[in-house]
């Protein structure tokens, strides 16, 4: 079955979408053209780029891994559930998307850091330290990029034919058969959709990640971070790492077909 | 409504009107200036985070001094701030926190002669208490301390280098801070063991830090230049702001913050 019938754009539309288009390409453009091209492979083989790249990727897939196993459920709660304080809950999940990433790092390090209210006795019991860490990077990305992954997978549930998980009730499926194997794959589009703006997200943190897991070159030093201290000194570099960042986003991104995302 | 009650908020607005418009009439002239020269305008003062409280002392003791003229500092890393000027950011003056930044605008063509008008040396500073025992430079190579440094890209970070090799010691910070006072936040807060910062920052810690000299000679002083740069606007009020930063007034200001004379 074929797509719905073309419609012809309202006339105005066009103009606006075009400078839409402009304002968020211009940038990239003007990139490419400050990119040093003659020097690009040598700059892409430093150890800071290779580093930086391989931070970045491993801490992303983490986070949504992350985001996966425990922002799906929660958006489960938030569209089907009945708990009283809903409205409330949603609001503070979403809250990481409004704080200022600097603000979110800042009350990590008082929640999980090493004076922190559940990273103090963490410490003390396991010698555990989550900042200045491979894993206080993960916990970093996860915080500012699991509402993402919950706000779409919410809108997708609610928009979901609840008459297809009746019937699998109806024929004798528990919940837990009926969640796997009727509502996920009924959800698959948003599943994705989320994943993606959350690995998205994650990809490009810098204020949560600086602020509570700190830099330093091969243990924390993801792209963003690496990318803001060679702005100062070294332009070239900052430059290709830029484009490396852009070029892996796009790798990801450009594959993703409408249809996979469910119109 | 009767006529005449439609008018009295009219009439009412009416005599406000003449009695604000009186008033602004005739205002008291402020006083000119010792110099006899009266300042106005605004300038934008780029300097180093270090300079925050100084920056903002001393912008107010020219506003008190010339009623019109208004100083917006931006402050951050110099050597931030240096790659903001020389992408045309509109700055009147420049106060970095080394020669470097500043002869870096000046080689540019952006600005001239750099008047140096502070110092700072780097100590280490410990959370009040120093639970971890840390005594020394040579501790910055201990595996098992939580330490942190300014990034070898900020002036801070470049001293800290210095530092280390003239010791001899081979760090090994677990995190390399974009700026000073990051790193002075997070070992007040005590989740570092101890972190290289300028003593100037030490004072700025207050109650919740305290300083560890290091031994003289450890190669960890700094002068800051200020300069006027050539695209300011307002250049009379911009170096009005240097000719105060290198008073006698600005080296009290600059002394109670812990700086050293240039």
């Amino acid at each position: 079955m074929t797509g719905p019938a073309p419609v012809r754009p309202p006339a105005v539309l066009v103009p606006l979408a075009l400078v839409a288009v402009t304002f968020v390409v211009l940038p990239f453009v003007a990139l490419l053209q400050r990119t040093p091209w003659s020097d690009l492979a040598d700059l892409l083989r430093r150890p800071i780029v290779t580093d930086a790249l391989e931070l970045s990727l491993v801490s992303a897939l983490a986070a949504t891994a992350l985001s996966l196993v425990f922002g799906v459920p929660l958006a489960w709660v938030l569209a089907r559930s009945q708990l009283p304080g809903r409205s409330a809950l949603r609001a503070l999940v979403l809250l990481p998307m409004v704080l200022p990433p600097v603000v979110g790092g800042a009350s990590l390090l008082l929640a999980f850091g090493r004076r922190g209210l559940v990273g103090a006795p963490l410490h003390e019991a396991t010698g555990l330290l989550l900042p200045f860490s491979l894993w206080g990077v993960i916990v970093a990305n996860t915080f500012v990029a699991l509402p993402f992954l919950v706000l779409t997978v919410e809108a997708g549930l609610r928009a979901a034919d609840r008459r297809f998980e009746d019937a699998a009730a109806t024929l004798g499926a528990g919940p837990w058969t009926t969640f796997r194997r009727v509502t996920l794959p009924l959800v698959a589009p948003s599943l994705l959709a989320g994943a993606v703006v959350c690995w998205a997200r994650a990809l490009g943190e810098f204020g949560a990640t600086v602020t509570f897991a700190g830099n330093l070159q091969g243990r924390t030093q993801t792209m963003p971070l690496a990318v803001f201290l060679a702005l100062e000194s070294d332009r070239d570099a900052a430059v290709a790492l830029s484009l490396v960042l852009i070029a892996v986003s796009l790798a990801v991104l450009v594959p993703l077909r409408d249809r996979w995302l469910g119109t | 409504m009767t006529s005449a009650r439609r008018l009295r908020p009219v009439a009412l607005a009416i005599s406000l009107g003449v009695a604000a418009c009186g008033t602004a009439t005739g205002p008291d002239e402020p006083a000119p200036a010792a110099d006899g020269v009266r300042l106005g305008g605004t300038i934008t003062v780029f300097a180093a985070a270090s300079l925050t409280d100084v920056v903002a002392e001393l912008a107010a003791v020219l506003a008190e001094r010339h009623p019109g003229v208004t100083v917006r500092p931006s402050f951050g890393a110099s050597s931030s701030l240096r790659e903001q000027i020389l992408a045309g950011a509109p700055a009147d003056v420049f106060a970095a926190a080394d020669a470097a930044d500043v002869d870096a605008v000046v080689d540019a063509g952006a600005a001239r002669t750099p008047v140096p008008f502070a110092s700072n040396h780097l100590e280490i500073v410990v959370p009040a208490g120093n639970a971890a025992g840390v005594d020394g430079l040579t501790d910055f190579g201990d595996d098992a301390l939580v330490l942190g440094v300014c990034a070898a890209e900020v002036p801070c970070g470049r001293l800290a280098q210095a530092a280390f090799a003239h010791a001899g010691v081979s760090a090994r910070p677990d995190t390399e801070e974009p700026d000073a006072r990051a790193l002075l936040a997070k070992v007040a807060s005590g989740e570092l063991d101890a972190g290289l910062v300028y003593r100037t920052d030490v004072l700025a810690g207050g109650a919740d830090v305290a300083g560890i000299a290091l031994p003289p000679g450890a190669a960890a002083t700094t002068t800051y230049p200020a300069v006027v740069l050539d695209r300011s606007r307002q250049r009379d009020v911009a170096e009005a702001f240097v000719a105060l930063l290198v008073s006698d007034e600005g080296r009290a200001v600059l002394a109670r913050a812990g700086f050293g004379p240039p």
